[in-house]
């Protein structure tokens, strides 16, 4: 016994089997130090945020404006890195996660639309129309975040499909709240007119960079709306970097491998998970609430329960609990239906098949988590093949 | 005073009883083992006590606290510690990280007394030493076994509940795994042991129960119990 395993480790050892792409260069970006991670990061945000400037040819979407694809991404991958903290760190099954997304928007939305009846903007208001957006921000997070909680506290005792069940009647719940409160949310016919940071106001621009009304080129709206959210990604990932490297993390992990043991451990189960889901949810509040300002108007369509299963498709293909990998994802979920606008209507259809394929295929995503253990697991599964291999000839 | 005092608990899934009122003693320095057929109860019984399982009725006190109500993550707190039934290691950490998710709670005051817990794991199980970087879902049925126990060890337990050690082992790895429980106990650390291996659990045990349909039905020495003709009839398959 010892002996024939100790034998299998010598030739793991020995022939360490092909390295991927993937692989090396995680190797390679794991032994950067931190300055070094940054000096080579930066350039790299730098020429994706350029993207819309520069315009290259293959890459810009002809039929639609580029700037409003890409402002369109930097929500979705706020979204996705947020459901991630929720699907892919913690491992809970969302999928009405379009409700938070849906209550960040409305929360903007309710509080500075001349449509609302809590509208706080105007002449009777307490916020300056230059600043109503930046301020109802942390506002609509913190919304957000409370309904979170509600809806965690009583659910996360659930598991596994029971959750996403009731995660999804959640999602769908908010939709029919913003669609039948005709008195404050308007109804089917949404909120108009809400807030957005007025900033950059000039002659030719009367309502500022931020305002839809921009559409001088390159540097129209969507444009600046694409900067604004890489800011708030960039920050968004430093938080959440630093919270699954801490304990938070490690319980998050312990949690979706195994709930029962991560419990016997003595890791406070339900408390983690009710903060994974209060965490995502005010980064989808986030979300919503930029993209009220972006196109300053909300209506119950736009948060249809489909929109969850895009979210999640996003994570999944990307790799869920990877932050970059789910990022990726994102940018696909957004970029191919606009860039090919034909596939556009079946966007569903398509992107289903995407994850029925991955599934098969490659199920821990385009760019997975902790690769250097998966390889590690290859290589003692090589090694134990050609020991089989070797005992038969 | 015992350590663990259970008085007549009945914990049930659903509308369905699966323990109908149990009692049961663990003294400080004990190993003691509970022995029955599949359904007997056992496995209740430990989830019952690390927390996993509510109580209908009855209580149980540790260290002379009710701890009837506590949350199993206190529990732990308290060092009641569990080596789950399946072994329930973390499939996708290492090896090591399975060890340091064992001093999650319980955390260790110096660095130094951390380093002298992980080396006598180390020393248990050497088998974990030379695979420290290895994933736990990678590993043999006998490995993961020893991450689960030294994972447990790991939280420096007052009482170690080892639920079912020897299940789907090969023999070889079966004398082994109760050898370090043996040494496990003759360290000073209670086990309170739940096996259908009654020969190894008897012969190395203090005291023992035995568990029929969520009743105890007998209970006495373990090597008392061993020589009992009705044991040897019902679990040693000895005529």
């Amino acid at each position: 016994m010892s002996t024939s395993t100790s034998a299998t480790s010598a030739a793991a050892a020995k022939s360490p089997g092909p390295v991927g792409v993937g692989d090396r260069l995680r190797l390679w970006w794991n032994q950067l130090s931190r300055p070094a991670q940054w000096g080579v990061g930066l350039p790299i945000i730098l020429l994706i945020a350029a993207m819309p400037v520069i315009r290259p040819p293959l890459l810009t979407t002809p039929d639609t404006d580029f700037g409003a694809v890409m402002a369109q991404f930097g929500m979705y991958a706020l979204l996705a890195i947020g459901l991630n903290v929720v699907v892919g760190s913690a491992g809970l099954l969302d999928l009405g996660y379009v409700g938070f997304y849906a209550v960040g928007a409305y929360t903007v939305g309710l509080l500075t639309s001349p449509d609302s009846p809590w509208n706080k903007t105007g002449a009777d208001g307490f916020l300056s129309d230059k600043w109503a957006w930046l301020a109802v921000l942390p506002v609509a997070v913190a919304v957000t975040a409370i309904s979170g909680l509600i809806l965690g506290s009583p659910t996360l005792r659930l598991r596994g499909d029971y959750l996403a069940i009731v995660t999804l009647g959640f999602g769908e719940i908010v939709r029919l709240l913003a669609d039948n409160l005709e008195n404050t949310t308007g109804g089917g016919q949404g909120l108009s007119g809400i807030a957005y940071p007025r900033v950059g106001v000039t002659e030719a621009n009367p309502f500022g960079i931020f305002s839809i009304g921009n559409t001088a080129e390159p540097f129209n709206s969507g444009l600046w709306w694409f900067w604004l959210s890489i800011v708030l990604i960039i920050v968004v990932l430093m938080f959440v970097g630093n919270l699954e490297r801490s304990r938070v993390g490690r319980a998050w992990v312990a949690i979706r491998e195994d709930e029962d043991a991560a419990e016997i451990m003595g890791v406070p189960t339900f408390k983690f998970k009710l903060w994974a889901f209060v965490i995502g949810a005010s980064i989808g509040g986030l979300s919503g609430a930029l993209y009220a300002g972006q196109v300053q108007f909300v209506v119950p369509t736009n948060f249809n329960v489909i929109n969850s299963v895009l979210f999640l498709c996003a994570v999944v293909l990307g790799g869920q609990g990877n932050k970059l990998g789910v990022i990726l994802g994102a940018f696909i979920i957004v970029y191919l239906p606009n860039r090919f606008l034909g596939i556009g209507d079946y966007k569903y259809l398509i992107f289903g098949l995407a994850l029925m394929i991955m599934m098969v295929f490659r199920p821990q995503g385009l760019i997975p988590v902790r690769q250097k253990l998966l390889a590690y697991g290859r290589k003692i599964w090589q090694a134990a093949g050609r020991r089989s291999r070797e005992e038969q000839s | 005073m015992p350590l663990l005092e259970i008085t007549d608990m009945v914990v049930g899934y659903g509308r369905i009883e699966a323990l109908h009122g149990i009692s049961l003693t663990v003294e400080a320095g004990e190993l003691v083992t509970l022995i029955g057929a599949n359904g007997a109860g056992k496995t209740t019984t430990m989830r019952a006590v690390s927390g996993i399982r509510p109580l209908t009725r009855g209580t149980i006190k540790f260290d002379g606290q009710d701890i009837t109500k506590m949350k199993a993550h206190l529990r732990v707190l308290e060092g009641i510690v569990q080596a789950p039934e399946g072994r329930g290691v973390f499939p996708g950490m290492t090896v090591q990280e399975n060890l340091d998710m064992g001093c999650y709670t319980r955390k260790f005051a110096t660095k130094a007394e951390y380093q002298a817990t992980l080396d006598h794991v180390f020393e248990l199980f050497p088998r974990l030493a030379e695979r420290r970087s290895q994933v736990g879902g990678t590993m043999s049925g006998g490995e993961q076994q020893m991450v689960a126990i030294g994972r447990a060890l790991m939280a420096r337990p007052k009482l170690l509940l080892l639920d079912e050690p020897s299940m789907g082992l090969a023999p070889m790895i079966i004398q082994q795994i109760f050898r370090i429980v043996s040494e496990i106990n003759a360290e000073g650390t209670t086990i309170l042991l739940v096996e259908q291996n009654a020969q190894q659990a008897l012969s190395r045990s203090h005291r023992a129960y035995i568990l029929e349909t969520g009743e105890v039905i007998k209970t006495g020495g373990g090597k008392e119990l061993l020589a009992d003709p009705s044991v040897k009839e019902a679990y040693l398959g000895v005529a």
